[in-house]
């Protein structure tokens, strides 16, 4: 008997794209530039974050015109960003076949209070988490995979930091409670009980957690990679430098050979100007994109 | 006869290599990533895992890993999983992509169609010498082997296609044992490498 759509192939495809980078692209020819470059995966959407932040104005789902273009061009897996909570956009995207869904911050979210139902999707889904419960509550709610939220678009690592700091600690910290503790932590972290209890015994997420949201560098990714992450997705860091190219193949050895200095060392040099970074306190906190997801 | 554990190598540029690790190790291998040819200096045997076949095969290609991995493969026993069954191959039926060519067998990439049509479902698997079995397959986006050489055995189908291949010491399975908890092709894999001739192209064991 054949069965599409279980959890295993959903999480199994996250287990694939581990120690890959996944590239962010707008257009067939940018999506060329990133599998050529040995991106595991590309994520079509409209603009870039740092152009969504220069821009400002509601961002949405790319042309499903612009995401079959990149289908036809590539033979990596596709992805595509759907609004926090905009069921029938995830809808479009199923029937286009992309291979994931980032039900993403970046772009503008369409339900202030609910996301999406994912279990409802047959494709499997990708959603941002700033911490350990959201991690928990998107998976509760049926996500296959979890990144690490970040600032998109700032081209500043530091709050991927954060979070991926903030989330492997509170996974430690369960580790350490005893079982009856674990129902007040279940509730102090906002999460459904039972994966509570599931990290708490396995010490690590349920589901493959990669890294996003203001990685410039490859030594940023292999920062990320060192902090646990288990693969990177970087989105203005590329096509917003100088050298998109040679930065996306820099980035692919070191997500690699995120513990050897030497070849960071080597793949780093010469890759002309990374993207211009913007100072996380200067943007207020009604800017940060991180804020968005429930 | 003293029984020693084998080393086996996993290829870790990219992809599900920690599960197949899991996996040996379970079975008592010495289990070691490789990353570098360097790496594969005292190795019984490798496994090359599932992730993406063209990310993998730029990763080989700029690490100066291909012609090692092609020498390795001609006396060592090789197992690969998806990506790495694609990597083992002669050719895509799709065209140029870097591979190893160790097993004369064409494969389609994605055969089964893209994530949507990823699925879980009873494989037919007949290893040489065992009865036929029904193994869990999953399948992500999965090849299948279009045709075989001469020296090529069939070891698995899913319906009418070939999803399981073996020439000598090399096997390749389209589907993810690694997923599963069924470790029937593992421990099947590790008899071939206790049964291979231990090579003597590995020098780091002499003294």
């Amino acid at each position: 008997m054949k069965e599409i759509g279980t959890l295993k192939v959903k999480t199994g495809l996250a287990e694939m794209l581990k120690g890959g980078v996944i590239m962010d692209v707008t257009n067939a020819e940018q999506a060329k530039v990133a599998e050529d470059a040995g991106a595991v995966a590309v994520m079509a959407l409209e603009r870039v974050p740092a152009d969504i932040r220069a821009d400002g104005g509601v961002a949405r789902m790319a042309d499903p015109e612009k995401i079959m273009e990149i289908q036809e061009t590539v033979s990596i897996p596709v992805m595509a960003k759907a609004r926090i909570g905009h069921f029938v956009e995830a809808q479009v995207l199923q029937a286009l076949e992309v291979d994931y869904i980032d039900e993403s911050e970046v772009l503008t979210p369409a339900d202030d209070a609910n996301h999406i139902d994912k279990w409802a999707f047959d494709v499997p889904f990708v959603c941002g988490a700033l911490n350990l419960g959201e991690a928990l509550r998107r998976v509760g709610e049926g996500a296959a995979m979890i990144r690490t939220k970040g600032e998109a678009g700032t081209g500043n690592v530091v709050e991927a930091v954060r979070h991926m700091r903030t989330i492997m600690g509170q996974v430690r910290w369960l580790g350490g409670l005893e079982e009856s503790e674990l129902f007040r932590a279940a509730k102090e972290l906002q999460a459904p009980y039972e994966l509570v209890r599931w990290v708490a015994e396995n010490g690590k997420l349920p589901v493959v957690n990669f890294s996003a949201g203001g990685l410039a560098t490859p030594a940023d990714a292999a920062l990320m990679m060192q902090l646990g992450a288990e693969g990177v997705f970087v989105g203005s860091g590329i096509f917003k430098s100088e050298d998109p190219s040679g930065r996306a193949k820099a980035m692919v050895e070191a997500v690699t050979h995120f513990e050897d200095p030497e070849i960071l060392a080597r793949v780093s040099r010469g890759l002309k100007s990374a993207m211009v970074g913007l100072e996380i306190g200067t943007l207020g906190a009604e800017n940060l994109i991180q804020n968005r997801g429930w | 006869m003293v029984v020693t554990s084998p080393t086996v190598g996993v290829l870790a540029l990219q992809g599900a290599f920690r599960e197949h690790g899991r996996m040996l190790s379970g079975l008592g291998a010495e289990v070691r990533e490789v990353r570098l040819a360097a790496q594969l200096q005292g190795l019984d045997a490798l496994v090359i895992p599932g992730g993406e076949s063209t990310t993998m095969g730029k990763l080989m290609k700029s690490n100066g890993l291909t012609e090692p991995l092609r020498r390795f493969a001609v006396d060592h026993p090789v197992l690969g999983s998806c990506a790495g069954l694609i990597m083992l191959s002669r050719r895509t039926a799709e065209g140029s992509q870097p591979l190893l060519g160790a097993m004369d067998i064409t494969v389609r990439r994605n055969a089964f169609g893209r994530q949507l049509h990823s699925f879980e479902g009873p494989v037919q698997l007949r290893l040489p010498g065992r009865p036929a079995v029904t193994f869990p397959g999953v399948f992500i986006r999965s090849p299948w082997v279009e045709q075989t050489g001469p020296g090529v055995e069939t070891i698995a189908t899913y319906e009418d296609r070939i999803v399981g291949v073996r020439q000598g010491n090399l096997m390749g399975v389209a589907f993810h044992p690694e997923l599963t908890d069924d470790n029937r092709i593992h421990r099947y894999f590790l008899e071939l490498v206790a049964e291979a001739p231990r090579s003597n192209t590995v020098e780091t064991e002499v003294a």
